[in-house]
């Protein structure tokens, strides 16, 4: 388990170097997280999606999918992969300080 | 009388139904399985169609051979589930009551998904080979081809069977060298996950293999259409990767009766329980196979070893004991890899693919992860396996539930 300094603070991540601790997360950790993704700011659409997904596995316990996130998000495709490029589900996991989804192997 | 009723007899419908019938008392209960096909294709194999190794003949044969004597078969699609008052419509206009239901309806593609991948050329540059029609005409095609860009893309996932990519690649590779045009050929992966596979260790193990193999490797390409015109797939970052055929493995959904239900997720898969294989909203149902909303992998071997719990847990639940049985999400796949030669993974909701030895430890005589002549062999058993053990519901000669005995950690 790699142990990181963010503002700061020693925060824990998991092997996906995701953060481990739901409660270390805020929205100033948000942002350094992003920026180590190199999305240097966060507009409102993104920190819409950001709390759609926390909003989603606080209920579920499980990080949306991209399908479940343009079907209910209100985002479109297109315009996840401009906010989060690659990909969006992970990368917007990441930000929000959530695990990665457990997509199906 | 009690009755059960079972949706869809493929894999996963046809091992549950064998099971049961055989264990519940038959002047007790009345056990019908529904299904609007007459015929069960061997799924696994439309993976060697394309490169003439079987033709549809090897995977074809009649869904009655496989079930239980006794069972009542009903054959109209599905309508839908009206879970609140225990019955089922079909689209003839037939009710189905029941006490106990189980929802096996499977997994299948929808190109129609993405923007341009079905147009005039569909079935004559762009194939899918997750069809038996469009393993033959993909077969048919390559019989002429004289080579230039093969294009292999996963357009989301989850996918059933997600080795099946890999194993076409190494297929391609091996079908193209023994034509003498492999130079000729330039083959290309395009995924949208961050590596060859998913999972770490395995996912370097079989990137290896397709570096050594001369097949190029895109991660993270979320398609979002194809351009007819200039022949290419354009990502949603506008990214253009061009080809001259196309082998798309298209959007996998559960079957549109679970959305007119109400009852699926956004891929139309039925919300179930990951220990005991029952519904998470009615007591009642059980779901197996691939149309289950669970992070295991969709393949026969999974549908197997669900089998194996789901009929633990439905002896005990209609006798109002205690469900005892964990499904582990236990899978087990032979990867082909070309050249008489294939892998082998074991692995589950908890462990990756790891190397070692399977399913005696240190012993064998299959090698996982791992290019061995053995684990071809393997593979080419599985189908006797698969019509003569698995689908009738008897014991394979591996545990249900994952060891870590013989694997290095
Ligand atoms: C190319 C390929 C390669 C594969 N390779 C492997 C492999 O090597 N090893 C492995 O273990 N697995 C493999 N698989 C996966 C395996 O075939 C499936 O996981 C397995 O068949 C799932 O069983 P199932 O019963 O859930 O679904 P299916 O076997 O697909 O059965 C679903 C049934 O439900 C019926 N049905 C659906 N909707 C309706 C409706 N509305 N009305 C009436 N009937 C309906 C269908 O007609 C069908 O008979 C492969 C699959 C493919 C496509």
């Amino acid at each position: 388990m790699a142990a990181r300094e963010i503002l700061g603070k020693m925060l824990e991540f998991d092997t996906d170097n995701h953060l481990k601790n739901r409660d270390d997360w805020n929205e100033q950790v948000a942002i350094e997280l992003a920026k180590e993704e190199g999305i240097l700011e966060l507009t409102d659409r993104h920190w819409l999606v950001i709390n759609f997904m926390r909003k989603e596995y606080m209920e579920k316990g499980n990080a949306p999918s991209i399908r479940k996130l343009t079907k209910e998000s209100g985002v479109e495709t297109k315009e996840l992969y401009s906010l989060f490029p690659k990909g969006p589900a992970k990368k917007a996991a990441k930000v929000a300080g959530l695990p990665k989804p457990t997509g199906c192997i | 009388m009690k009755k059960l009723l079972i949706l869809g007899g493929g894999t996963a419908g046809t091992i549950i139904a064998n099971k049961l019938h055989e264990a519940l008392d038959q002047s007790k209960w009345h056990i019908t399985i529904v299904d609007k096909s007459e015929t069960h294709y061997y799924q696994p194999g439309f993976l060697f169609i394309p490169f003439g190794i079987y033709t549809s003949k090897d995977v074809m044969k009649p869904k009655r051979d496989f079930y239980p004597r006794g069972v009542e078969v009903v054959i109209a699609e599905i309508d839908k589930i009206d879970a609140g008052n225990n019955r089922v419509l079909l689209k003839n206009n037939q009710i189905l009551s029941y006490d106990y239901l189980i929802i096996a309806t499977g997994t299948h593609i929808h190109p129609e998904e993405t923007e341009g991948l079905i147009d005039g050329n569909w079935h004559k540059d762009k194939f899918d080979f997750y069809t038996l029609e469009g393993a033959c005409a993909l077969q048919n095609f390559f019989k002429s081809w004289e080579g230039g860009k093969l294009v292999l893309n996963i357009v989301e996932m989850p996918i059933k069977c997600p080795v099946a990519p890999l194993e076409f690649l190494f297929l391609a590779d091996a079908y193209f060298t023994n034509m003498g045009i492999r130079d000729k050929v330039d083959i290309h992966f395009v995924t949208p996950l961050p590596g060859a596979f998913t999972k770490p260790i395995a996912s370097g193990i079989l990137g290896d293999i397709l570096e050594k193999k001369n097949i190029r490797l895109t991660t993270e390409f979320g398609i979002a259409r194809v351009d007819n015109e200039k022949k290419v797939i354009v990502s949603w970052d506008e990214q253009e990767i061009p080809y001259d055929v196309l082998v798309t493995i298209p959007t996998n959904k559960g079957d549109s009766a679970i959305e007119r239900s109400g009852m699926g997720n956004e891929f139309n898969y039925v919300a179930t329980d990951k220990d005991t294989l029952r519904s998470k909203n009615f007591p009642n149902i059980f779901v197996i196979g691939d149309t289950t909303d669970l992070t295991s992998s969709k393949a026969g071997s999974v549908a197997h070893f669900e089998a194996e719990i789901l009929y633990d847990n439905f002896l005990n639940a209609v006798e109002e004991r205690p469900m005892r049985a964990k499904f582990d999400g236990h899978a087990n796949c032979f990867i082909e890899s070309g050249f008489g030669k294939g892998l082998l993974i074991d692995f589950n909701f908890d462990v990756e693919p790891l190397p070692g030895k399977y399913p005696l430890p240190g012993i064998g005589p299959f090698s996982l992860l791992q290019e061995t002549k053995m684990n071809h062999y393997g593979k080419v058993m599985f189908r006797w396996m698969y019509w003569n053990l698995l689908l009738r519901g008897q014991e394979l000669p591996v545990t249900s539930n994952m060891t870590m005995a013989g694997k290095r950690y």
